[in-house]
């Protein structure tokens, strides 16, 4: 009795201590940004240009650029994942080549970032010949995220119950006037999270907008889609690495604008997703 | 046809279906009268339910099947080529086993066939809420609750929810498939009840979910056995005086 007792309480501690593993780091990486990013906070900071060789002045190019290639990301890989989606779930029949596509999805899901952004570069840069410029990042970064929004896509749009598909169908629907009126409102919160989740991974990479859209030092804002921009893990990476003599809390301070950016976004798909839970009704 | 003033709403000729290389109806040939209730009954996996879902052509959505033979619904083809599915399945409406109702309150329930049809004026759309839900012996108990989310009724409520859905779209055929399967006996009696009132305006099919319902409901019965049409009588008589052997055995309760 007593030794089963004890197994139990060194098995829950061991348990207790893993999970503690998890959250421990995210605590520290979080609290020593916070610590040494704040001090480089204020209003200047986020709304005006680098000035001496990025050494003062603010980040407000880099911000917009992050922001814009969001923006840009998005428009372009949430019609085209979620169309996928409906294709994979509600009309692609199981065969050669369904199976394939979704093999596709797997694998893309799987190609290290470094990867997308030279794919970026001989293809949107080069060979279609849009530049360097915020159209090629954005469809680079687009590409990127697709697997994220359709895997996501899919598994919401497959968890609406058949049986609604049929109902509709028998009230004298066709098979979209059920996924438009049924289908795509009920799978709609699960959609949202998937497309957050992959804007917020386009949103924190380097390595794709490397070569297709990031400028090193352009103290002004773009003027079009076809123009460069700064963005912020770039010049995280940049002040971080290539410039000597850089203050450690503007290093600091770009981090916490990126990552409090990027915890919003978290927040928001949270609460969004959590509300339209609330107001399922099946 | 046995005269007098029977009209044939829906026959059947020589049809066979399979799905997934079983064989679920074989050769079945039945004539079905209009303003009846007419009921399928026999023991499960007989091909009642296949039976119900290829009179308003829901079984198209499935893969792998296989047919001959032919519908005809006023001495009209419905697997005629060109036909509108969407049109007939608005003529042929259908109640599953378990209370469905769509994601939505229990006005944009009943609206929900009308709408897709393309009627959009509040007026007649509010007209068919009250009728529908009246024909279906609801509209005294949630006259109230309109606004309400659908899944909010009780089980009971929300089959005759079902029913009015499907009432409408006035269709001229309502197909029923077990709908009080998941119902206590005071709701089964109000569906029941419901349905006697139908008949006068529509054409009924019930597949039962007992023989005891069968025997309450019945107009006419067709009696079905692994996929076969063993027996069908117009009238009640098949259940005090059954002509085939296998019929009677099941009505006295000997098997299924």
């Amino acid at each position: 009795m007593s030794r089963r007792h004890w197994a139990q309480r060194a098995g829950f501690s061991l348990l207790a201590f893993s999970a503690l593993m998890v959250v421990i780091p995210i605590l520290i990486v979080i609290g020593s940004i916070v610590m040494r990013g704040m001090s480089a906070m204020s209003w200047e900071f986020l709304t005006q240009m680098p000035r001496d060789g990025m050494k003062a002045g603010g980040i407000f190019p880099a911000i917009v650029g992050t922001i814009l290639l969001m923006i840009g990301t998005a428009v372009v890989a949430i019609p085209v994942g979620v169309g996928s989606a409906i294709y994979l779930s509600e009309y692609a029949r199981d065969n050669f080549f369904t199976r394939s596509i979704r093999l596709a999805i797997v694998n893309l899901a799987g190609i290290p970032s470094v990867v997308y952004g030279l794919f970026g570069l001989g293809l949107f840069v080069i060979f279609l010949q849009f530049g360097t410029s915020i159209l090629s990042g954005s469809l680079t970064l687009a590409i990127m995220t697709l697997p994220i929004i359709i895997s996501a896509a899919e598994e919401a749009l497959r968890s609406v119950p058949t049986e609604f598909r049929t109902v509709s169908a028998s009230l004298g629907g066709t098979k979209w006037q059920g996924i438009r009126k049924i289908v795509l409102p009920q799978a709609l919160p699960g959609i949202i999270t998937g497309v957050i989740l992959g804007l917020l991974r386009a949103a924190g990479e380097t390595a794709p907008i490397l070569f297709t859209v990031a400028a090193f030092f352009l103290p002004k804002l773009p003027e079009s889609v076809f123009d460069q921009t700064m963005a912020l893990p770039y010049h995280l990476y940049v002040i971080s690495t290539q410039v000597p003599g850089m203050p450690l809390e503007i290093q600091y301070g770009t981090a916490l604008v990126l990552l409090v950016l990027v915890l919003t976004l978290n927040l928001g798909a949270s609460i969004l997703r959590s509300y339209f839970r609330r107001r399922r009704q099946w | 046809m046995s005269g007098d003033k029977r009209t044939t709403k829906i026959e059947i000729q020589n049809l066979s279906y399979a799905y997934g290389g079983n064989l679920a109806l074989r050769n079945v040939s039945l004539e079905i009268p209009a303003n009846e209730i007419t009921v399928f009954f026999g023991p499960a996996g007989g091909g009642k339910t296949t039976l119900l879902r290829l009179i308003n052509r829901l079984n198209d959505l499935l893969d792998g099947t296989e047919m001959s033979g032919n519908i005809y619904m006023d001495g009209n083809d419905i697997y005629a080529p060109g036909t509108n599915i969407s049109e007939l399945r608005r003529q042929v409406g259908m109640v599953f086993a378990l209370p469905l109702p769509l994601p939505g309150t229990v006005r944009e329930n009943v609206e929900y066939g009308p709408r897709l049809a393309g009627l959009r004026q509040k007026n007649i759309l509010e007209e068919i809420v009250y009728n529908s839900l009246m024909q279906a012996a609801l509209w005294d108990e949630i006259k109230d609750r309109l606004d309400s989310p659908a899944h909010s009724l009780s089980g009971g409520q929300q089959q005759r929810l079902c029913i009015a859905r499907s009432l409408a779209l006035t269709p001229q055929v309502l197909l029923l498939d077990e709908p009080t399967s998941g119902l206590d006996p005071i709701s089964t009696g109000k569906v029941e009840d419901s349905l006697y009132n139908l008949k006068e305006k529509y054409t009924i099919i019930l597949v039962p979910h007992s023989i005891q319902q069968a025997a309450r409901t019945a107009d006419s019965a067709a009696f079905f056995l692994m996929g076969e049409l063993v027996e069908y009588s117009l009238g009640k008589k098949i259940f005090t005086n059954a002509r085939d052997k296998r019929s009677e055995e099941y009505i006295t309760g000997r098997f299924g």
